[in-house]
């Protein structure tokens, strides 16, 4: 049930992030919200389904976008595998495990792309790409990242019920 | 004392003219406003109290009907409003609808097909744009993309029914580009933050700001002469081997809504005639 329910939510959030999100821009850095919902499935304590839905959303970022699809979907993979362990060290602060997660990804997943486009011949000037576009992209998932935990969460409460032992 | 009646009667009329003459000659004007004033005073403030009453009386009666009244007018300011969004949001594609033909019957020997843009890459690091056709429309990677104003790129992937384009300002782009008046030829290399600049200029060619930056043909990816920029600052060190110069795009890449794929054009592949050491 869960990995079925990530293909519309994760195929809905890349359609928002293609036809909206990308157009507002902090600097030049913008909101991923893909990145948000699977780092925020992720950080939850009953989700078993988090490394499903890094694939999935890497597949379904790989349609809209250029970025070669060997390096979307390791980047999707490793955030997730990111906020799982920020799950396991900050397990009774699972808000505080989005954040640094969020920090910690965006990060993960940015210096996967350069180095995929470096790889494919696109130089990429370091220093500019971080203070432009990284820095920005980190601020605005940080900003982010409270609402869309507190509406994962909420989807993951209705999942993955709570059971209580008598 | 009794008087004839006629006598009386002389006596009145007298009066009577004499009160006339006196007023035609204007010298009852001071008597008269003196004595109306005090009528005036007392006529107002009665005029003002049964004005007061009359209001008190039948507001309640007008309230109601003007509240249906207002919520009917409401209604109608904001159908209207409505239409008027609707309105301008039709001229607005209009105008860019109208744009786009001129440029089409300007430019006659191509064959274009419009796109609406419905979408942007994910990656920050990239300046692509998604539209709306595909292969079933006909289009085939490396056909260039054109608005009214100038070139926006061209197209990388499609799939059946939708394209991405590689815009000119995406860091991964090189094209063969042409200065005028000078006739220099550069090469036009985009940025991650989608800023321009033309590279490779030669140093004996005179570049000066707001010399226009066109397609040279070389290379076989793009068509000649399209419009791509004006040259906004040129940098020149005499130790080096060429000048740079940057350029601001003639196309708002962030406002795209509708391009133009020219689809009669096919790029040439030159990759095979390049010699490998």
């Amino acid at each position: 049930m869960a990995i079925l329910l990530a293909l519309p939510i994760l195929g809905l959030m890349v359609i928002l992030q293609s036809a909206i999100l990308s157009q507002v821009h902090l600097l030049n850095g913008s909101v991923d919200l893909v990145l948000l919902v699977v780092v925020a499935w992720a950080v939850q304590e009953r989700v078993k389904t988090a490394w499903h839905w890094g694939i999935i959303a890497g597949l379904l970022a790989s349609m809209v976008t250029s970025v070669p699809i060997w390096a979307i979907i390791p980047a999707y993979i490793v955030a997730t595998g990111i906020a799982i362990y920020m799950r396991r060290i900050f397990w009774q602060r699972p808000l505080l495990a989005m954040i640094t997660a969020t920090f910690f990804t965006t990060l993960s997943t940015h210096a996967i792309t350069v180095l995929a486009l470096g790889i494919t011949g696109i130089s990429i000037p370091l220093a500019e790409a971080f203070y432009l576009i990284t820095i920005p992209s980190v601020l605005l998932n940080l900003l982010i990242s409270i609402p869309v935990y507190t509406l994962i969460g909420d989807l993951a409460n209705w999942l993955y019920p709570e059971t209580i032992e008598i | 004392m009794n008087l004839p009646r006629s006598f009386q009667s002389a006596i009145l009329a007298f009066f009577v003219i004499g009160i006339l003459l006196l007023a035609l000659g204007g010298y009852l004007t001071p008597i008269s406003r003196l004595a109306l004033s005090p009528f005036i005073s007392g006529q107002t403030w009665l005029a003002s109290r049964y004005a007061a009453v009359r209001d008190i009386m039948t507001a309640p009666r007008d309230v109601t009907r003007l509240t249906q009244l207002n919520a009917q007018l409401e209604a109608e300011v904001a159908r209207l409003q409505s239409q008027i969004i609707e309105l301008q949001q039709q001229n607005s594609e209009l105008q860019v609808l109208s744009a786009l033909l001129d440029f089409a019957r300007e430019n006659a020997d191509n064959e274009y097909l419009t796109a609406a843009v419905i979408g942007r890459d994910v990656s920050p690091f990239l300046h692509y744009i998604i539209i709306n056709r595909g292969s079933d429309d006909g289009l085939r990677r490396g056909m260039p993309v054109v608005s009214s104003q100038g070139l926006v790129g061209r197209v990388a992937a499609i799939t059946a029914d939708g394209g991405r384009v590689q815009l000119i300002t995406d860091p991964g782009t090189a094209i063969n580009v042409r200065i005028q008046p000078s006739g220099a030829e550069a090469l036009l290399q985009g940025s991650i933050t989608g800023d321009l600049t033309v590279e490779a200029i030669p140093q004996d060619a005179n570049i000066q700001t707001g010399d226009l930056v066109l397609t040279s043909g070389l290379g076989g990816n793009y068509p000649p002469n399209i419009l791509i920029g004006q040259i906004s600052g040129v940098r020149q060190q005499p130790v080096e081997l060429f000048q740079n110069a940057s350029v601001q795009p003639v196309v708002d890449f962030s406002l795209l809504e509708i391009v133009l794929v020219i689809v009669n054009f096919k790029p040439v592949d030159i990759n095979p005639l390049i010699p490998t050491p």
